[in-house]
C-alpha cells in the first residue's frame, strides 16, 4: 500500500508499504531516516521515539497506515523544530511560515555541518552521548518535556525519560544534559 | 494481508461485520509488538485511529463514559477526580511513550491478566459499551473476563466505551514490579470504598486466570464494618478486621509460578496490598470526614 504523511515539514509518500510494518521500519528502510534507532521493536527502550501529531510514541509500535495524513518529526528534523518553536512570532518568522519549516535533510548526512537543536547541544556538551544508540529517543523525548515544562524537577526529567534505556552512561550525565539544556532555554528567556 | 481504515463508527462496525478475522488496532502497543515478533500475521488488520468517537470521554451525572480509545495520559490529566482508582492504575502502565498510544479498549481487547486497567474497572464498577451491526449491548464488567486473555466479544463486535462509575469516595491502586517504569505487573490490587452504598469492592490483577474481585473479602469487611458502625464513627479499621481481610484477599488468588514471581509470593504480595491499599483508603475517607464536621 502507499502511505502519504508529512515528516519534519515535508510531505513524503511511501510506496510498496507492506500492511504489517512499523512507521520505524518505514522511516529507515523506506525514506532514509535511520535517526530513530531499532532495538527491541517492542516499545521497551524507547530509540525509536518519534512526535507522531506533536506526541513522543514509539514509532516501532505505529502501523504505518496508521499515520497516513498526519505529521512526524524525528530527529534529524529536531533542529528545525525547536528552532521554529523557539522563534514564534518573535524572530521575524510569522507563525505560518514557522508552521510551515522544512527540515533541510532527509538523508544519513542530516545534521552535518547544519545547526543542532539546543538540546542536542546540551547532551554533546555534558557528554551524555556513549555509543549514541540511546540518543535520538532520548533527544525527542527530552525536546517535547522542555516544550511544556521549561523548570522540570529531577523527578520530572525521570519521569519523562523513563521510557527510554541507555546501556551506556549511566544516565547521570543525560539528567545532567537535560538540566543544562533547561537552564540554557531559561537564560535564552 | 490488508489495511482496514473505516472513517466512522458505523464504517468500522460494518468492516468488523464483513471481515469478523480482522484484527482491531488502536494504540498497537499489544498488536504491534505481535506482529513485529511474528506471532500474529493477521488477515485484515483494522485501523482504529480515525475514528474520533473513540477517543472521547464524557463526564455524566453517575459515570463517566470512556471512550476505548482514550490514551492513559489523557485519563491521567483528565479524569484523576472522577476515576482516581483508574488514573493511578494508567500511571503505572509502562512508559509515557506507550501512555500516549495505548488505551482501556485496547487493555480490555487483550484482557491479559496482568492489565493495570481491569483492577481499577473492578473496584470502580464499570460496563463495557460493546457494539456490532446487530446492536449495542452493555457487558457488566465482572462478566467480560472469560478465560486467560479472553473476553465477552464476539467476533463482530467492537468496544465503543467503558461506563465507569463515578468515586463516591477514596479509591487506590497497588503493583509489584521490579521499577517504577515499564513493568508488567507481578501482582496488582485495586481497592475502591463507596460510602455511599457502605460498600467496598476490590481487583486483583496477575494473580489468576483472570482479573478477579476477592468478593468473600468484600462481603466480609462490608458485614464487619457495618457491624462496628464505622461507616459513621469513622474510627481507625481493627488490626484483626484488615488481617482478616487480607488473608480472604490472597485466597481469592489462583496464581501460577512464572518468570516474574511463585504463586505463594503473588498471593502474599496481594495480601500486603489488601492491607496497605485498606489503611490508605480508610484513612482518606476519616480525613474527609473529620474536614466536612469540621465545616458544618
Ligand atoms: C513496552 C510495553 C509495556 C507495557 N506495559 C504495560 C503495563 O505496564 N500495564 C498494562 O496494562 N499493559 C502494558 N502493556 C500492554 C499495552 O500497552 C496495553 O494493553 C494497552 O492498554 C493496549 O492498548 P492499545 O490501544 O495499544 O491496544 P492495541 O494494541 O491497539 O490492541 C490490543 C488488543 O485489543 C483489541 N482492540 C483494541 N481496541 C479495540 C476495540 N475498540 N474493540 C475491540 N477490540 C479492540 C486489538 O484487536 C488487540 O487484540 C505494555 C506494552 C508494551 C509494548
Ligand atoms: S525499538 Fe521501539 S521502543 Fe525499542
Ligand atoms: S549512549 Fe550507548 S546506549 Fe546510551
Amino acid at each position: 500500500m502507499r502511505v502519504n504523511f508529512t515528516v519534519n515539514g515535508r510531505p513524503q509518500e511511501a510506496d510498496d508499504v507492506w500492511e504489517g510494518e512499523s512507521l520505524l521500519y518505514v522511516l529507515r528502510e523506506r525514506l532514509g531516516l535511520p535517526g530513530s534507532k531499532n532495538a527491541c521493536e517492542q516499545g521497551e527502550c524507547g530509540s525509536c521515539t518519534v512526535r507522531l501529531d506533536g506526541v513522543p510514541v514509539c514509532s516501532c509500535l505505529v502501523a504505518a497506515g496508521q499515520v497516513e495524513g498526519r505529521d512526524v518529526v524525528t530527529v534529524e528534523g529536531l533542529a528545525d523544530y525547536a528552532k521554529a518553536r523557539s522563534c514564534g512570532t518573535s524572530c521575524g518568522t510569522s507563525l505560518d511560515e514557522a508552521k510551515g519549516w522544512q527540515a533541510r535533510g532527509t538523508d544519513s548526512q542530516t545534521g552535518e555541518g547544519t545547526e543542532l537543536a539546543p538540546i542536542q547541544q546540551a547532551f554533546i556538551d555534558a557528554g551524555a552521548v556513549q555509543c549514541g544508540f540511546c540518543t535520538p529517543g532520548l533527544l525527542v523525548a527530552a525536546d517535547e518535556m522542555l516544550e511544556h515544562n521549561p523548570n522540570p524537577t529531577d523527578a520530572d526529567i525521570r519521569e519523562a525519560l523513563s521510557g527510554n534505556l541507555c546501556r551506556c552512561t549511566g544516565y547521570e550525565k543525560i539528567m545532567d544534559a537535560v538540566r543544562l539544556a533547561a537552564a540554557r532555554q531559561g537564560e535564552a528567556v | 494481508m490488508d489495511f482496514l481504515r473505516p472513517a466512522s463508527w458505523e464504517e468500522a462496525l460494518a468492516a468488523k461485520a464483513e471481515h469478523p478475522t480482522a484484527v482491531p488496532i488502536a494504540g498497537g502497543t499489544d498488536v504491534m509488538v505481535e506482529i513485529n515478533f511474528d506471532h500474529r500475521r493477521p488477515e485484515y488488520l483494522l485501523d482504529l485511529n480515525r475514528v474520533a468517537d473513540l477517543t472521547e470521554w464524557e463526564v455524566g451525572e453517575d459515570t463517566v463514559r470512556l471512550g476505548a480509545s482514550v490514551p492513559y495520559t489523557k485519563i491521567m490529566e483528565n479524569l484523576r477526580a472522577e476515576l482516581p482508582g483508574l488514573a493511578l492504575a494508567s500511571h503505572t502502565v509502562a512508559s509515557p511513550q506507550i501512555r500516549n498510544r495505548g488505551g482501556v479498549g485496547g487493555n480490555l481487547g487483550t484482557a491479559s491478566p496482568a492489565g493495570d486497567a481491569h483492577p481499577a474497572l473492578l473496584a470502580a464498577g464499570a460496563e463495557v459499551e460493546v457494539e456490532s451491526v446487530r446492536g449495542t449491548r452493555l457487558i457488566p464488567i465482572d462478566a467480560f473476563y472469560t478465560g486467560v486473555k479472553r473476553n465477552a466479544l464476539a467476533a463482530d463486535e467492537l468496544i465503543k466505551s467503558v461506563h465507569i462509575k463515578k468515586a463516591d469516595g477514596p479509591q487506590q491502586y497497588s503493583k509489584v514490579g521490579t521499577r517504577n517504569a515499564m513493568v508488567i505487573a507481578v501482582c496488582a490490587f485495586g481497592l475502591a470504598l463507596h460510602p455511599e452504598t457502605r460498600t467496598v469492592r476490590t481487583g486483583i490483577g496477575s494473580a489468576a486466570p483472570t482479573p478477579v474481585r476477592a468478593k468473600a473479602a468484600e462481603e466480609f469487611l462490608n458485614a464487619a464494618l457495618e457491624e462496628g458502625g464505622f461507616w459513621d464513627n469513622g474510627k481507625i479499621i481493627t488490626p484483626s478486621v484488615a488481617k482478616q481481610f487480607a488473608e480472604l484477599c490472597s485466597g481469592a488468588c489462583n496464581p501460577i509460578d512464572d518468570v516474574r514471581g511463585t504463586a505463594s509470593y503473588r498471593r502474599h504480595a496481594v495480601g500486603v496490598m489488601a492491607r496497605r491499599t485498606l489503611t490508605w483508603t480508610w484513612e482518606s475517607y476519616r480525613g474527609a470526614r473529620r474536614h466536612t464536621e469540621g465545616a458544618a
